[in-house]
């Protein structure tokens, strides 16, 4: 356990790089409410990484969840301690499973409006398998190579958006 | 055959068509529908319409095809276009080169084109009109470039699906999104239009690229970026970070995370 929490305090730092860069500069502490279960992606590579920025003291506290997906196999959430950054105060949890770091959220992040913070929050993607029936797919809005108005007449777009007129 | 559905029926919808692309955005919420919801997409179309006014390469008038032909300069021209080179400089610079918004070509001419970055940006730009709208949630397509914001940081995501570069009616992966910009730059509709600025070449064995970040500006030069290197790009994405889904030429797919 000692070297998944020093493994995520390293991650940590990372996280609160990113952090930096996107957040805003100034304004009281905020906290996040509710965590979003869509959370970006850990950066999990253990960053050897010597920034500076963060000053975590490295006590995270851990407790163990039973992982949602279903894998049978327990993960566990570590919550970082709140780590003081020229930004404000920052804390992530990371969800640890089999050693390996499958998700982070930010539970408090510097910024005067919560609204107004640029924390991405996306799950990971999904690969379709084939076997899926690709029309019935509950989605949105497509991502697509740049097309043409030409080329949208025939895409998956171009039916959604015919679908909320 | 099924029709599509989509994941709520109360999202209000519509398109247009600007820089010579489908612009499609969905609203959920209080002003989804709303006359004043109405306005702000009118107002998303019509500073896409300045954009291609200013940065299209297509027209000889626009500041792009200007500065091309170097009838002007970049100080000339609106602050955006400082922006945009900006962008892309940074982004030749993360890309060893494979980006560049100035390249070399078949004559040995020097060429100025920015539009790996425009796309991107234009997207931002536009969903500021939308994103201040409260209590309601924004999804922004600029020609597959998405801008996903909830209003409610814990609210439902916006379901994302990722085009089949080989099938286009088809999605190969999909992505639940809260906030965040989702981009896919890739050699489908149409032809080869990226090319390692360094060889000129057009990248072989992938055929798309789709990259999420915080920003659709990032996502947008990331996914060129890593498309121009080729075989190389999976593992430049995975050095940056970055979430996204490669998929090759043979159509097998691949998601690399971080």
């Amino acid at each position: 356990m000692q070297r998944i929490v020093l493994w995520a305090m390293s991650t940590l730092t990372v996280v609160v790089l990113l952090l930096g860069y996107r957040t805003s500069l100034s304004g009281p502490m905020a906290t996040a409410g509710a965590p979003s279960p869509y959370s970006a992606s850990a950066p999990a590579t253990a960053a050897s990484s010597d920034t500076g920025s963060g000053s975590g003291s490295g006590s995270g506290q851990a407790r163990t969840a039973q992982s949602g997906a279903g894998s049978g196999t327990g993960s566990t959430d570590v919550t970082g301690s709140t780590v003081s950054t020229r930004y404000g105060p920052v804390q992530v949890q990371l969800t640890v499973a089999q050693g390996t770091i499958t998700g982070a959220q930010v539970l408090q992040y510097p910024s005067g409006d919560p609204r107004s913070a640029q924390i991405s929050s996306y799950a990971l993607p999904t690969l379709v398998q084939e076997t899926v029936d690709q029309q019935s797919a509950q989605i949105d809005m497509v991502s697509g190579a740049t097309y043409t108005s030409t080329g949208y007449e025939q895409s998956l777009q171009s039916a959604l958006d015919q679908a909320g007129l | 055959m099924r029709t599509v559905s989509t994941a709520d029926p109360a999202t209000w919808r519509s398109v247009a068509h600007v820089m010579g692309m489908p612009v499609s955005v969905a609203l959920r919420g209080r002003h989804a529908g709303s006359p004043t919801g109405t306005e702000a997409w009118h107002e998303v179309v019509a500073l896409l319409e300045s954009v291609d006014r200013d940065y299209s390469p297509y027209r000889a008038d626009s500041w792009v095809s200007r500065v091309d032909r170097g009838e002007a300069t970049l100080g000339e021209g609106p602050a955006g276009l400082r922006e945009v080179v900006a962008l892309g400089e940074a982004a030749r610079r993360d890309s060893d080169g494979a980006f560049d918004v100035w390249r070399a070509d078949q004559d040995g001419r020097r060429c100025f084109d920015p539009s790996g970055v425009v796309k991107g940006w234009a997207a931002q730009r536009a969903s500021l009109m939308l994103t201040w709208l409260p209590e309601t949630d924004v999804c922004l397509s600029v020609g597959g470039d998405l801008v996903c914001r909830t209003a409610d940081p814990t609210g439902t995501p916006w379901q994302v699906g990722i085009e089949h570069p080989l099938h286009p009616a088809r999605v190969v992966a999909r992505v639940p999104v809260v906030r965040g910009g989702v981009a896919t730059s890739g050699l489908s509709h149409r032809g080869g239009h990226v090319v390692d600025a360094r060889t000129g070449q057009v990248p072989v064995g992938i055929a798309s690229v789709t990259v999420l970040a915080d920003d659709v500006v990032t996502a947008d030069i990331d996914a060129t970026a890593a498309l121009a290197l080729g075989a190389a790009g999976p593992a430049w994405l995975r050095r940056r970070g970055r979430t996204a889904v490669v998929v090759r030429s043979d159509g097998s797919a691949e998601v690399v995370a971080a």
